[in-house]
């Protein structure tokens, strides 16, 4: 596992004493994109929070290009290469959309917002003046990849990034995330619950019930038929 | 107020409007600090008046030392001490966020006893440092006399210059919270903390340092109180609810919204006091204050986008 770009070993966490992930392992490649698939409440976004240190862990090794992270903070573990984009976006919404966006360049060493992210959402740089709190759910979902892209990460986490969009922009989002990839060597990982979506982008596939993992395969193995099986209640 | 002329209503007017501009200034710099800290980092700090006192009692310290020892020195030492009534109100903040605040957030409660706990330590040490009597800087002559634009208005010198204190201090905050990098860190860690440390922002050390520059600027308005009254123990304190008023009635979040609050409460307060007696002066203030507050919960101004 310490090949791996993202690695993530017996990992245990959860909120006070009740115990959500149980034991997971994640080994990930440079410039592959993977999927965390799983039902509602099967601990996907406790497992993201965990990752970033919001929430603490229980036991277990979180490492990025063989840096361990696990007793670093949030903010070391964005300047060790970690980015997150979370459930709801979370935008700083009285703020505009390039200081949205100029939020993440401390942790990149860089002073000004690079032009390959106005490239990949053109949407931000028409609005870049006006507060992210009156863009529309879509484009506030490229704002926040826009602004995670922005610390210039090795490691993009994506939680649920289709919820609540319209699937015109859920299809740009796919695009987007592709072309991110290849232009920055990044390795991506989404959590999800619409199967199209990942279908569309991921290299693997992971799911997870009850904070265990339960099922792990590459896309060329994988149907929709495979995953909906492990998703349906 | 038939006993009055036209004419002397007028100059009534422009003084009192003059002494209100005063009162608005000195709200003002205490207010900012604690938009600042409470406005934007939630924090009930009640010991905020006794960072106005440690900035006030600094300016005292400051007189008393150059007049005994470079009193050729005395027209320049106010200016040289307000940067000194700043940087030991910063200090003395970021000891305080270190030892104190940082262990109470999310948790209003007992960050509002805490502090008033630490209001009455300070009050305390205040008064073994300085006694129990009240004490006065020497002003320079810079500071003292007044301007007369007519014969029938005079508008004291200190009065202006505790204006366009808070004018600079109000630019400074401004272009700190808007136009710095540090500012931006501020913005986005009281808007979502966790969110802020999620793209890589220190969070803990923008607390310490928002609140210590929260704390500094009450030292500047400590400094500036100074020239328009006499410093005790308990000075800061008389100050505390009326500026805690001035952030909840501008909207806790708008920093514009705290200088208009600022500016309406201190010229109804003047104007009133005139007319009425001082107490009913502030009741009519504060009636007005609550049915305003009743009517827009979230103060005079609320942001105005999607969540």
């Amino acid at each position: 596992m310490s090949n791996h770009l993202f690695s993530v070993s017996e990992l245990d966490s959860g909120y006070g004493q009740s115990k959500v992930i149980h034991k997971l392992n994640l080994g990930i490649e440079k410039k592959e994109i993977v999927a965390i698939m799983g039902r509602n409440g099967m601990g996907k976004t406790t497992l993201f929070k965990t990752l970033m240190g919001i929430i603490p862990s229980m036991g277990g090794r979180i490492a990025v290009d063989g840096v361990q992270l696990d007793n670093l903070e949030t903010y070391q573990r964005v300047e060790r290469g970690l980015a997150y984009v979370p459930q709801g976006r979370m935008i700083f919404s009285n703020m505009t959309v390039l200081e949205n966006i100029q939020t993440g360049l401390p942790a990149s060493a860089r002073g000004i917002v690079p032009e390959e992210l106005y490239a990949l959402f053109p949407v931000l740089f028409d609005m870049r003046a006006r507060k992210g709190g009156n863009l529309s759910g879509g484009q506030q979902q490229q704002l926040a990849i826009a602004r995670a892209l922005a610390t210039n990460p090795k490691v993009l986490l994506l939680d649920e990034p289709t919820e609540g969009i319209q699937p015109s922009i859920i299809k740009d989002i796919a695009k987007s995330l592709k072309e991110i990839r290849s232009l920055r060597d990044l390795t991506i990982v989404v959590s999800e619950q619409v199967l199209s979506f990942t279908m569309d982008i991921a290299d693997r596939f992971f799911v997870i019930d009850k904070g265990r993992l339960l099922y792990e395969d590459v896309r060329a193995n994988v149907n929709e038929k495979t995953i909906n099986q492990y998703l349906s209640i | 107020m038939d006993a009055y002329s036209l004419s002397d209503l007028w100059s009534i007017l422009v003084m009192q409007g003059f002494s209100g501009l005063s009162l608005f200034s000195v709200l003002l710099l205490m207010a900012l600090g604690l938009a600042i800290i409470f406005g934007q980092m939630g924090v009930i700090n009640m010991a905020h008046g006794e960072f106005m006192t440690i900035g006030a009692y600094t300016i005292y310290s400051f007189s008393k030392l150059t007049e005994t020892y470079f009193p050729t020195l005395m027209p320049y030492y106010f200016i040289v001490a307000i940067l000194g009534a700043f940087l030991i109100a910063f200090v003395v903040g970021y000891l305080v966020e270190y030892t104190l605040i940082r262990h109470l957030y999310k948790r209003p409660l007992d960050t509002l006893l805490a502090t008033w706990g630490l209001s009455l330590i300070m009050q305390q040490l205040f008064r073994s440092a300085f006694g129990a009597r009240e004490v006065s800087a020497t002003l320079p002559d810079w500071l003292m006399g007044s301007w007369k634009p007519t014969p029938d208005i005079d508008i004291p010198l200190n009065g202006i210059f505790v204006m366009v204190m808070s004018i600079l201090v109000t630019g400074a905050v401004v272009l700190f919270l808007f136009r710095s990098n540090w500012g931006l860190k501020v913005r986005a860690t009281t808007q979502n903390r966790v969110m802020a440390g999620a793209v890589g922002i220190n969070t803990k050390k923008i607390d310490r340092v928002t609140f210590a520059i929260g704390c500094g600027i009450a030292g500047v308005a400590g400094a500036c109180f100074t020239t328009i009254a006499s410093t005790g123990p308990t000075s800061g304190s008389l100050y505390i609810v009326d500026t805690f008023l001035v952030v909840v009635f501008g909207g806790s979040a708008s920093l514009f919204g705290t200088v208009a609050s600022a500016f309406s409460i201190a010229q109804a307060q003047s104007v009133l006091t005139f007319f009425l007696t001082n107490a009913m002066g502030k009741v009519v203030t504060l009636m007005t204050i609550i049915t305003i507050l009743m009517m827009r919960p979230e103060g005079l101004f609320r942001s105005k986008v999607r969540r």
